[in-house]
């Protein structure tokens, strides 16, 4: 299904679209907030956007100096070409440790490579941790957001779900209640787990360290009771110095939430005695999409999500209808990347407004790149033939004048005297809403020929 | 100064009284305005859709209608920033660097290039402004919302100086209406809920006339409120600034 399709059946109830466009800009309204706060805010976005170009473009060197430094402080590294080599190494350092039980926290990239189902596959229990993951977890579904998992998910929805999987109390919703009794059940889960996954937001090539983003401190919780810390990144989450961090964690919350930085921002250096620490570093198209360079910048996304939020079609049609990992306007310039086919409706996503652009803290001109992968698809994807069709000829009458005249004489005379039924048919989708424009007797050429000599 | 009137091809064929106020208050304005008589369009439509291989003749003849002119003026943000923006599919001779250059939306062009905003017109009514996307975050027509930087809008100027005209203050001050060019068909359900919502928008601030830079916009909306009967009107700002009710 396409995205205006799925879109379509998102806005089949009226009051959910309106609860889910409320709710994300009034996290757009707080990033507007926070980011005020702070003075120099649009040159901070130069800079990060600045020392991501940089990365990207010595990116092989910064990734070699990352894994000795790594090395160096006791961390095995691991390359992963793509998501099957991902997961292989994964469930591999599991056996290994005879793990049967894992907690995940804050990992879009095994979202991306579909980690929790191979490894459930082969006997491993994954839980994930966050609550939003948890929640949508439980659901059976996937995130519909990339900071914001189950924002598709009304409290009261939340309540039934706990009910069938937590065996919580009906609590009408209470989010106070239904937090702390997830708590309760996350906390048992922690305990008994033998390993922790989570993703990493930068990693440091001068020191070979990560650093995770949390509010809820999973992350933490999770790598510090067990024996086995594996942390998954993409290969464009590097940053050359540790001082880079002062650009990035004070732009990564404020976009994010409007929080002038997560409650937790985790450093992870190296193990501690005894135990293991494990970097999987996958490229899974990444390097593919470095090569093209109109899209090259797509990669400096540092995944705060600001982009969805400020979306007036994100906010409209739900995560889920871009059928991808990374839903919204970043998403629909990353996913065309991997399987043109597939996502070839999402460049279309877009009224091109160019919000997503201007909220971006690493400045990516998504809009632009939208607009650039349109003219992609349309070559490489087939499509319709009456839309085509239409669009060629449109395209010849629009560069001969004479075929320009007769287009718009006929066009407004049928508008003009055709009969209602036949003008909104079923094949005017612009019709089903709205009225056509009321035509007039004269079009602008005429008037101008009656009314002024024409000078030119 | 001589000045070549673009008059967008939808606004020529549906909007024949936004073209002539553009006209009109250029010449109020002691312009020296020409009509090139050949033009069609800018190929908006067709770089939307993804093809803009296809839009190359459209371009290439804006380009021959229009290079001699000193300034370009248009009533359309919209389709201005598309001549800006996107001739770069041109070979780029001297003419097409000419146009790209001197193309300006009409709002722009008396505040920036004439330096005038108190054009001496009168509207006794509540309007409320629609900042179009490619005039606010393309052309730069005004400060966008989501940026850090000091407030300004070259619209809200011109309105401001309307005798009677009280500007309203909407709740968001530059959602995008949903129109999108071929969005608005291939994207229905989406297209035809932001509009509405921009209405209520209007509705819920006391607006009784909407208005804006960008006739493509207004035209999806007023495409709704008349449908849905609801008490708005709709005007271009040539119209308004070219009043004297």
């Amino acid at each position: 299904m396409s995205h205006s399709e799925k879109a379509e059946i998102f806005n089949k109830n009226e009051a959910k679209v309106n609860w889910h466009d409320k709710a994300l800009w009034f996290v757009r309204e707080k990033r507007d907030t926070a980011a005020h706060k702070v003075k120099g805010w649009e040159e901070l976005r130069n800079l990060a956007s600045g020392i991501k170009a940089n990365v990207l473009s010595n990116l092989d060197e910064y990734l070699i100096e990352f894994e000795e430094n790594a090395q160096k402080n006791g961390i095995k590294v691991h390359w992963a070409s793509d998501a099957e080599e991902h997961n292989t190494i994964i469930h591999k350092i599991l056996e290994d440790n005879k793990v049967e039980k894992v907690v995940k926290s804050k990992s879009m990239l095994t979202e991306e490579c579909h980690l929790n189902p191979f490894l459930e596959d082969r006997g491993i229990e994954v839980i994930d941790t966050d609550l939003g993951e948890r929640i949508v977890q439980l659901a059976k579904e996937t995130p519909s957001h990339i900071v914001l998992p189950a924002i598709h998910k009304t409290k009261e929805e939340v309540d039934t779900l706990f009910q069938e999987h937590l065996g919580t109390k009906p609590s009408n919703g209470n989010p106070e209640y239904l937090t702390n009794e997830a708590r309760k059940h996350l906390r048992d889960k922690f305990l008994k787990a033998d390993a922790a996954i989570t993703g990493v937001n930068f990693a440091i090539a001068e020191t070979g360290g990560i650093v995770v983003c949390t509010n809820e401190g999973n992350a933490d919780m999770g790598a510090h009771l067990v024996k086995t810390h594996i942390a998954c990144m993409g290969i464009e989450k590097i940053i050359p110095n540790e001082e880079h961090l002062g650009v990035f964690l004070r732009l990564l919350a404020r976009s994010a939430t409007g929080q002038p930085i997560t409650t937790y921002s985790s450093h992870f250096n190296k193990p501690a005695e005894g135990k293991e620490m494990h970097i999987v570093i996958v490229d899974n198209g990444r390097t593919e999409q470095l090569s093209r360079k109109e899209f090259r910048s797509s990669l400096h996304c540092i995944r705060c999500g600001a982009c969805m939020n400020t979306c007036p079609i994100y906010r409209r049609s739900g995560g889920h209808s871009y059928d991808a990992t990374i839903p919204g306007p970043i998403g629909s310039i990353l996913s065309p990347g991997k399987d043109l086919t597939k996502h070839s409706s999402l460049p279309f996503a877009s009224t091109l407004c160019g919000s997503c652009s201007n909220v971006c803290p690493v400045k990516i001109n998504i809009h632009e790149q939208l607009y650039a992968w349109r003219q992609i698809v349309t070559k490489e994807v087939k499509q319709p033939v009456v839309k085509k069709t239409i669009l060629k000829i449109t395209g010849v009458a629009l560069s001969n004048r004479l075929l320009f005249n007769i287009a718009g004489k006929s066009a407004r005379f049928m508008l003009k005297y055709a009969p209602r039924f036949m003008v909104y048919s079923k094949l005017n989708v612009w019709g089903k809403a709205r009225e056509l424009p009321e035509i007039k007797n004269q079009n602008f050429d005429d008037w101008y020929k009656v009314k002024r000599k024409n000078n030119g | 100064m001589k000045v070549g009137l673009f008059i967008p091809c939808y606004i020529n064929q549906l909007y024949p009284q936004v073209a002539i106020a553009t006209l009109e208050l250029l010449e109020k304005l002691n312009v020296d305005v020409y009509y090139p008589s050949t033009q069609t369009c800018c190929g908006q439509p067709l770089g939307n859709s993804g093809y803009e291989d296809d839009s190359k003749g459209a371009c290439q003849l804006f380009v021959e209608n229009f290079k001699e002119y000193d300034y370009i003026v248009g009533p359309s943000g919209s389709c201005i920033y598309h001549v800006k923006k996107h001739f770069d599919i041109l070979e780029q001779t001297e003419d097409v660097i000419k146009v790209r250059n001197n193309a300006y939306e009409l709002c722009e062009f008396i505040v920036k290039i004439l330096g005038k905003t108190d054009l001496g017109a009168k509207f006794p009514y509540k309007v409320g402004l629609h900042k179009s996307c490619h005039g606010l975050r393309g052309l730069n027509l005004g400060s966008c919302s989501e940026k850090m930087d000091e407030h300004f809008s070259t619209e809200e100027e011109l309105l401001n100086a309307v005798e009677g005209l009280e500007l309203m203050s909407l709740n968001r001050k530059d959602e995008c209406c949903g129109f999108g060019g071929t969005f608005s068909v291939f994207e229905e359900a989406i297209s035809v809920k932001m509009g509405k919502d921009r209405i209520q928008d209007h509705l819920d601030s006391g607006v009784e006339v909407i208005t804006g830079a960008d006739h493509s916009c207004l035209m999806h909306m007023e495409g709704l409120i008349n449908r849905d009967n609801k008490p708005l009107k709709v005007m271009h700002i040539a119209e308004i600034l070219n009043s004297s009710i």
